[in-house]
C-alpha cells in the first residue's frame, strides 16, 4: 500500500473514505465482487468501419486509482467516455456499485440506453473531468459548482453553496468563486472543474486527460489536486499522458493499445518491468 | 495622459475629457443647429398634439415589445428544431424562415390585412364568432405580420446561436446527469441567448423601425400621428424632424438596455 496517510477529510466523499481502512483495498480484482466500484465487461466500440475498442474489461475496487495509458488512438478516452455513456458502446456491460446500466439493441448492431432515467441517475455518481474543462461559461465558478447539486440532485441552495465553498477552498479557488471561467487560467478552470465534479459526491471520479490542454507551467497545480484526491482513497479512473504522475498516484496501470488491454499491473511492474514489446516501446518513447 | 499603461487587452481606454478643443467646436456647431431649428422653425403646434404624440409613442413601443417578445418565443423553437429537430420539422422551420425573410414585410402585412382580412369578412361564421371584434380591427394584422417577421429573423439568429454553443459544455451537462429539459433550460438556452444578444440588439432596433409600416394599415402609432400633424398643419420638416428625434431616442434607450443585459455576464474576447 502506497498511501496509508489518512487525510482528515471533512465533508468530501465520506462514502469512499469509509473503506479506506480496508487493507485489501487497492489491488484490482482481489476484492469481493460486491465491493467493486466499477466493473466493465467486454466493451466494444465501433465508429463506422473503425473498431476503436475490441473488448476491454476492467474493474476497480473501492479506493482504486486506475491510470489508463497508451498512445493516441489507443481508445483510452473512448473507453472512459463509454463508462458514463457519453459514447454508447457497441457491445459490453458497465456496472457501477453493483448496478448494471441497462442497454438494448438499437437495431443497427449497436446499443442504446434502455432506461434514460437510470443513466441520468448513475451519471450523477460519476464525476467527470474533461480535457477542455467544459465549465459553463455563462456561470460564475460558484454557480458552476452548485449547478448540478441544486438543479439535478435537488439539494437546498444554502447547503450546496456551503459544500461548494469548502471544495473551492480546497482546490485553492475560494477567492475566485465569483469569477467567470473565461477570465481564469487553464489551471484554475480545471481545478474549478474538479470542484464541480466533487460537488456531486461521486462514487467514482473520471479524468479524461485533465492536463493535456494546459500550459506546462499550469500542469502542476492540477496534478497536485488530483494527487490529493488519490491520497484520500477516492476511486478514480484517470486517462493521462503524465507517466511520472501515473506512476506516483495510480494503484493500477492499464496500457491500452489498438483497442485492447495490452498489459496491466501495479505501476512498478508496468514502468520498470514491462513485458510486452509494445509497452516497452511506448515507455521508451516517453522517456 | 502621461503615464504608460500596461497593454492589457480588455482594459477599456480611459474616457477622454469632454472639453478638448475639437469637441468644444463640434458641440458649438451642434448647439447652433439646435438653436436654428428651435428659433426659425414653427413648433407652435407641438402642445396641441402633445397628448396624441405620447399615445403614439406608447403604441409604437407596445407594438415593438409585444411583437419582439412573442416573436422571440416562436424564434426559440424555430432555431432549435433546425439544429436538433427531426428532419421534416427542421425543413419546415427552414422553409418558413426563408419564405418570410425572402419577402418584403410590407407585402406580408398587406397580404394579411387586405387579403386575409377581407377573406375573413366573407365568412358569417367568423363574423359572428367572439374573435370578430378583434379581427375587424387593424392591429391584430399589424401585430401578426411584425411578430412573424421577427420570429423568422430571430429563428435564424437562434439557429446559429444554438449551433454555436460549445459541444463540450453540453456534454458536461449530460455527463452530470442532466435531463434533456434541464440541459436545455439551464445550459443550452441561456448560453445561446447570451451569444445571440449583440445580434438581438441590432434586430430589435430594426424591428423598432419596421413598426411604422403598421401605419399603412391604419394602426395609429407615432408615425401615424406625425402624418396627421403634417396633413393638418401643412408643415413638412418640423414633424419629420421630431419623428427622427423620437426614433433616435427610443433606439438609444433600447441599445442602452441591451448593453446592461449583456454586461450581466462578462465575456472575454469572443
Amino acid at each position: 500500500m502506497r498511501f496509508q496517510h489518512r487525510m482528515p477529510t471533512k465533508l468530501l466523499g465520506e462514502k469512499s473514505v469509509q473503506k479506506t481502512g480496508d487493507a485489501s483495498a487497492g489491488g484490482v480484482g482481489n476484492m469481493a465482487e460486491s465491493a467493486q466500484a466499477i466493473e466493465i465487461r467486454d466493451l466494444h466500440k465501433r465508429f463506422g468501419p473503425l473498431e476503436v475498442l475490441k473488448g476491454v474489461s476492467l474493474s476497480a475496487g473501492q479506493g482504486d486509482v486506475i491510470a489508463l495509458i497508451g498512445g493516441s488512438g489507443s481508445g483510452k478516452s473512448t473507453f472512459l467516455r463509454c463508462i458514463n455513456m457519453l459514447e454508447l458502446p457497441t457491445a459490453g456491460q458497465v456496472t457501477i456499485h453493483g448496478e448494471t446500466i441497462q442497454m438494448k439493441s438499437d437495431g443497427q448492431g449497436g446499443l442504446m440506453p434502455a432506461n434514460r432515467k437510470q443513466i441520468q441517475r448513475i451519471r450523477t455518481k460519476l464525476g467527470m473531468v474533461f480535457q477542455s474543462f467544459n465549465l459553463w461559461q455563462h456561470m460564475t465558478v460558484l454557480q458552476n459548482v452548485i449547478e448540478v447539486p441544486v438543479h439535478v440532485l435537488g439539494q437546498p441552495r444554502e447547503q450546496a453553496v456551503e459544500v461548494a465553498e469548502a471544495l473551492l477552498r480546497r482546490v485553492g479557488l475560494y477567492e475566485k468563486r465569483d469569477a467567470y471561467p473565461s477570465f481564469m487560467s487553464g489551471g484554475q478552470q480545471q481545478r474549478a472543474a474538479i470542484a464541480r465534479a466533487l460537488a456531486i459526491q461521486p462514487l467514482v471520479m473520471l479524468f479524461d486527460e485533465p492536463t493535456s490542454a494546459l500550459d506546462p507551467e499550469l500542469v502542476g497545480e492540477v496534478l497536485s489536486v488530483i494527487a490529493d484526491l488519490a491520497q484520500e482513497k477516492r476511486t478514480m479512473i484517470l486517462v493521462t499522458h503524465e507517466m511520472k504522475f501515473a506512476r506516483q498516484v495510480a494503484s493500477h496501470v492499464v496500457f491500452l493499445h489498438g483497442g485492447v488491454i495490452e498489459e496491466q499491473g501495479p505501476p512498478e511492474a508496468i514502468f520498470e518491468n514491462p513485458q510486452s514489446e509494445r509497452l516497452k516501446k511506448f515507455i521508451s518513447s516517453i522517456h | 495622459m502621461s503615464e504608460v499603461q500596461a497593454p492589457a487587452a480588455y482594459v477599456a481606454p480611459k474616457a477622454r475629457s469632454l472639453f478638448e478643443p475639437h469637441r468644444i467646436v463640434l458641440m458649438l456647431i451642434f448647439a447652433g443647429l439646435i438653436f436654428c431649428v428651435a428659433w426659425f422653425m414653427r413648433w407652435d403646434w407641438l402642445p396641441r398634439y402633445q397628448g396624441r404624440l405620447v399615445y403614439g409613442v406608447g403604441q409604437t413601443l407596445l407594438m415593438l415589445f409585444s411583437t419582439a417578445i412573442v416573436g422571440f418565443l416562436f424564434a426559440v423553437p424555430l432555431g432549435l428544431v433546425q439544429v436538433t429537430g427531426p428532419k421534416p420539422l427542421a425543413l419546415l422551420a427552414r422553409g418558413f424562415c426563408t419564405l418570410i425573410r425572402g419577402t418584403p414585410l410590407l407585402l406580408q402585412l398587406w397580404l394579411l390585412y387586405y387579403g386575409l382580412g377581407s377573406l375573413f369578412a366573407q365568412f358569417p361564421e367568423i363574423r359572428s364568432s367572439f374573435l370578430w371584434p378583434y379581427l375587424r380591427q387593424a392591429w391584430p394584422y399589424g401585430f401578426t405580420a411584425l411578430m412573424i417577421s421577427f420570429a423568422a429573423y430571430e429563428g435564424e439568429v437562434m439557429r446559429g446561436a444554438f449551433a454555436g454553443v460549445p459541444k463540450g459544455e453540453l456534454e458536461a451537462g449530460r455527463a452530470f446527469g442532466m435531463s434533456r429539459f434541464t440541459l436545455f433550460r439551464r445550459i443550452w438556452l441561456p448560453r445561446a441567448i447570451h451569444r445571440a444578444l449583440p445580434t438581438l440588439t441590432g434586430e430589435t432596433v430594426l424591428q423598432l423601425k419596421s413598426t411604422p409600416l403598421v401605419a399603412t394599415v391604419t394602426v395609429v402609432d407615432v408615425y401615424a400621428i406625425i402624418s396627421r400633424v403634417r396633413q393638418e398643419t401643412f408643415l413638412t420638416y418640423e414633424p419629420l424632424l421630431l419623428l427622427a428625434l423620437i426614433y433616435l431616442c427610443l433606439t438609444g434607450m433600447l441599445v442602452y438596455a441591451f448593453r446592461l443585459l449583456e454586461k450581466r455576464i462578462p465575456t472575454r474576447g469572443v
